[in-house]
């Protein structure tokens, strides 16, 4: 188990992949604290074994439906009642560059 | 009359029941005293006033024509500001949400209104409830009632602070690695996580799903039941809701009978990191427990000392999902990036969520976000998510040879604001007791059971899932040998408030 | 932009092998949305259609559709695969307006459906096309970019969000690497799709409607030099709908392809628009480090779990094979393969069927049909393909039988 680098760069590039610029001094203190962080947690690499199932969910339930029925929903003014900007009935936000 | 905002919320329930006072007049008494003492506290971020008195009139008025009403209708509740309301803001501590107010209630805040609960207003917290100090609010902290130059504990230092110091007889708080326990452990509150799945998620705004959980604050055991009967139930708009009864925590809270109950300590918590205080006063508490009956073993949980190292990746690996929503698109805080003209709504997104988070929600983030990545995903949020396999096999098997498992809530007493904002690690490790719980679903329940350094601290007892009601029964009977022992109720010992008049 | 040389479609198949990849959306007519109780009525005035959960409201959560689950399974034992006995949804996170809560509820590793096939027929030959995986997800929200001069999305000065279709159910289903020689690539494709669009007609499942946007095609491809073992680079066709284009597109991109490989070039690794008008695509956006979606098993949902006896039952409902029907009908009628390409090209099977079921001869009901939907096609300026039955045409067929002289009617007004 390798000690956890992670570069300033790497920082930069998780702000990009969850959409928060960072300031440079945040990539900065960011970029100290999370290998300590990460130095601290590595542990669980070594806890369990390949036989250890994962488990994503804490009570083992399966199976929860709902039947195929209307329900009421949001008028449109409640939906946009806390929109930064609408026009024509929607949301209105800045222009959009990529694409998916 | 002696001072209603001293009455516990069964004492306040059997008052409205027997005509002595009206809800109106007890909702009246604590906005009085939320004014008297919120410069000092800062409990909440919003009050209401006018909503809280006129659900108060109702219930008066129905009472007066003899419809028959739910036990706590007309006792008045604090809400953590995690949970939606229709009629008042929810901003999680965040300023990306300052002024949203939510077009549904939560599922959990409806059951307080059709119980008739006036609903005082909305606590503070750690932005998005991450913290373990209610620093981490960007409206500024909340102080402890018990010593206002320190921490309420956290996340829900708002709604334990408001309960500790009488502003609210009840309150709900949210718990993902202890947010309801730790702060009732420091502000000599009682409080409980309930079975993941007991009490319904819907309009809980999420920060880590598959730990968080909504559960009651309150001064006494019994209270704390009471709120839970009325939060908990299965909620159909909750997939991860149990569909089963509400375990009877009143009736086991009014029982608190240890004699025969097996209390197993675990013996990975309470050792190193733990204050010699905290361990003095839950030693004291076993002792007392063994006089009365129980039959205290050890107990070795071996995967709980991986327990903080597994939260602090499946959490944030959650959170950076969950917190994603929050671009500036559809509602909430919305900047333009400097000097940038005609910005692009990527630039506005990343520009909104530097300038509306906190440092420590950014911090979780893009630890998530790391642990998710390509590349890292098995080594860190699935091997994370094994070691929550781990801890619920110990779990599973302490729970054979023992009914409840006992331990501090939190290693240390209320320490001093400011004393580890900047040092993450530090702040993290206060977890250790409370987080095993949350990863495996069980639930948890955080009693006072003395005072170090003339500070609370709390006792916890952890119990199989959907077998909360032992945690009622165990408590209890801790709550009333600690009462015997110092001759009064806990709560009573807090020292008095300045009040503005 | 530079124009890319194309090498003629048939001078590319002397040295390239196309290797295709088909994923196909399936929108599905739910009442309902996959995760909520919004209606999923098409053309809605916007944001009508939307409440906390399809719009990602904080502390909102999902709830499935059970109908959605039930339609999933059944279009998975349709394609011929196994039914998992446990698997979850996935988050797949990456950011986009049109997105509410920053990632899509899909399936990951663990797809409710996989290991299947289908039969297609292309000129009297048939193609078995293996289908990797049949999974579930939920649609997006609809941009509409303003300002510009193009309307589309580049140039434009802000964009407006309708989130009626958020969280409309879709399955995707994804095939195995296609690879049939090259000159039949472009029909197999095209037939692969009919075949789905015609499958999820019959099973009742989506209206399966290409102009409408409720059945979605992506072709993938890349081309290997023949011989050679390796599959080279390839494009991702986004959206491609008619199935006209969907053979287009693969035309289209064989020959781009080849003109960027007999330059010495390397083909980048992007998706691809198709366009309608000239049958060309552009390059959109290039695969990068963005694309790393962070998927982890979603916690708000619990587990799937079919029961092995409700997957048989649903089994049971599963209608007669598209291609098997076919051949019993024109057995029954009496056609040639010509007539029955013409009837199944038309879209008009099954209004063919019923009107014969009606009492009209075959050959009536095929000559009547066809002008019928001809004369329709003409008025919308479409192609008769891209037609789907209406439940107005299906009561023309009930109004005729109704009449009790559907020969002599027919013979009316088919003149």
């Amino acid at each position: 188990m390798s000690s956890p680098e992670i570069s300033r760069d790497d920082v930069a590039h998780l702000a990009n992949l969850a959409r928060i610029e960072l300031s440079d001094s945040e990539l900065d203190r960011l970029g100290a604290e999370l290998p300590a962080i990460l130095e601290h947690v590595k542990v669980v690499q070594q806890v369990a074994g390949d036989d250890v199932p994962a488990m994503s969910h804490p009570v083992p339930v399966t199976n929860v439906f709902r039947p195929d029925e209307v329900t009421p929903g949001l008028t449109p003014e409640q939906a946009l009642a806390a929109a930064p900007a609408s026009e024509e009935q929607r949301f209105l936000v800045p222009k959009i560059l990529g694409e998916e | 009359m002696s001072d209603l905002t001293r009455f516990t919320a069964a004492e306040i329930a059997a008052a409205l029941a027997d005509g002595s006072v009206t809800s109106v007049e007890v909702t009246r008494r604590h906005l009085d005293r939320i004014a008297a003492v919120e410069g000092d506290v800062r409990a909440f971020l919003h009050v209401d006033r006018h909503g809280a008195l006129a659900t108060a009139a109702d219930v008066d008025r129905r009472r007066a024509a003899g419809e028959p009403l739910p036990e706590l209708a007309g006792v008045p509740v604090a809400v953590k500001d995690v949970l939606t309301t229709v009629d008042l803001p929810t901003t999680c501590g965040s300023k990306m949400l300052e002024g949203w107010i939510s077009p549904y209630d939560a599922t959990v805040v409806s059951k307080l209104k059709a119980a008739g609960m006036p609903i005082l207003g909305k606590t503070n917290m750690d932005e998005f409830a991450m913290g373990s100090s209610t620093e981490h609010s960007a409206y500024g902290p909340t102080r402890n009632p018990w010593d206002t130059t320190r921490i309420p504990g956290g996340s829900g230092g708002g709604s334990a602070a408001a309960v500790a110091a009488f502003e609210a007889p009840l309150a709900v708080g949210t718990d993902t690695g202890g947010s309801i326990r730790q702060p009732g452990a420091v502000t000599g509150t009682v409080g409980v996580k309930p079975t993941y799945g007991g009490v319904s998620r819907y309009g809980l705004v999420a920060m880590a799903s598959s730990l968080d959980q909504a559960g009651p604050v309150a001064r006494t055991v019994l209270d704390a039941a009471l709120l839970h009967e009325v939060m908990g139930g299965h909620d159909p708009r909750d997939s991860t809701s149990l569909d089963m009864p509400v375990p009877p925590v009143v009736e086991a809270a009014r029982r608190g009978d240890v004699s025969g109950l097996r209390i197993g300590v675990i013996s990975e918590l309470g050792g190193e990191g733990f204050q010699p205080g905290v361990r003095r006063c839950f030693e004291e508490g076993l002792e007392m427990l063994a006089r009365a009956g129980a039959e205290i073993v050890e107990v070795s949980c071996p995967s709980f000392v991986h327990g903080i190292a597994a939260y602090y990746l499946v959490m944030p690996s959650e959170v950076s999902s969950n917190l994603a929503k929050f671009d500036a698109m559809r509602y909430g805080l919305r900047v333009a990036p400097e000097g940038v003209d005609d910005p692009s709504a990527e630039q506005v997104m990343a520009a909104s969520r530097d300038a509306g988070f906190g440092d420590e929600v950014k911090r979780r983030i893009i630890l998530g976000t790391y642990a998710l990545s390509s590349g890292y995903y098995d080594a860190y949020y699935g091997s994370a998510q094994k070691v929550r396999t781990l801890i619920a096999r110990d779990f599973e098997a302490a729970f054979e040879q023992v009914d409840v498992l006992a331990s501090p809530t939190s290693p240390t007493v209320a320490w001093s604001l400011g004393e580890k904002l900047d040092d993450p690690l530090s702040m993290y490790a206060q977890d250790v007791a409370t987080i095993p719980a949350n990863l495996a679903g069980v639930p948890g329940i955080s009693v006072p059971v003395g005072l170090s350094e003339g500070l609370p601290v709390g006792f916890q007892f952890l119990a199989p899932a959907m077998a909360d009601d032992r945690l009622y029964n165990a408590g209890a009977a801790l709550e009333r040998l600690v009462t015997e022992r110092d001759g009064r109720p806990f709560a009573a010992q807090a020292p008095e408030l300045e009040v503005t008049r | 932009m530079s124009t890319p040389t194309l090498v003629k479609f048939e001078d590319a198949l002397t040295r390239y092998q196309p290797v295709m990849g088909l994923e196909v959306h399936v929108e599905l007519n739910t009442a309902t949305k996959m995760f909520c109780g919004c209606p999923t009525t098409f053309g809605a005035e916007p944001n009508t259609q939307v409440c906390p959960v399809c719009l990602g409201l904080p502390g909102a959560l999902p709830v499935v559709n059970a109908k959605a689950i039930e339609s999933a399974i059944r279009i998975g034992l349709a394609l011929n695969c196994q039914i998992a006995e446990w698997c979850r949804f996935a988050r797949k996170n990456y950011f986009y307006p049109d997105m509410p809560k920053n990632f899509q509820t899909s399936q990951y590793d663990e797809p409710i459906a996989f290991d299947g096939y289908v039969d297609v027929e292309v000129e009297g030959e048939t193609y078995r096309i293996e289908i990797e995986r049949a999974h579930m997800e939920e649609d997006t929200g609809k941009s509409l970019h303003v300002g510009g001069s193009t309307g589309r999305i580049h140039g434009a000065d802000y964009s407006l969000l309708d989130y009626n279709r958020a969280g409309i159910p879709l399955i995707e289903i994804v095939t195995k690497t296609i690879e049939v020689p090259g000159d039949k690539a472009p029909a197999v494709a095209r037939a692969y799709v009919n075949h789905l669009r015609d499958l999820m007609v019959a099973l009742g499942v989506s209206d399966a409607r290409m102009d409408q946007g409720s059945l979605r095609a992506d072709v993938n491809l890349s081309l290997k030099p023949i011989g050679a073992t390796e599959f080279g680079t390839r494009s991702e066709t986004k959206n491609v709908n008619s199935f006209r284009s969907v053979e287009r597109a693969v035309r289209y991109e064989i020959s781009r392809h080849a003109g960027i490989l007999d330059a010495g070039g390397t083909v980048v690794q992007e998706t691809r628009h198709f366009h309608e008008s000239d049958g060309t695509t552009s390059a959109g956006r290039p695969k990068s480090d963005a694309d790393d979606y962070r998927y982890f098993p979603e916690p708000d949902l619990a587990p799937v779990a079919p029961d092995p006896a409700w997957v048989e039952e649903l089994r049971a409902t599963l209608p007669e094979p598209p291609a098997e029907r076919r051949k019993r009908l024109q057995t029954e009628w009496g056609f040639n393969d010509l007539d029955m390409r013409d009837i199944v090209g038309a879209g008009a099977l099954d209004l063919v069927a019923e009107t014969v079921e009606a009492g009209a001869t075959p050959a009536a009901a095929k000559k009547w049909w066809l002008g019928e939907l001809a004369r329709t096609a003409n008025d919308q300026g479409a192609d008769v393909a891209a037609l789907t039955n209406t439940p107005a045409q299906g009561a023309q067929v009930h109004r005729l039988s109704d009449a009790g002289r559907t020969n002599d009617k027919l013979a009316r007004q088919g003149d």
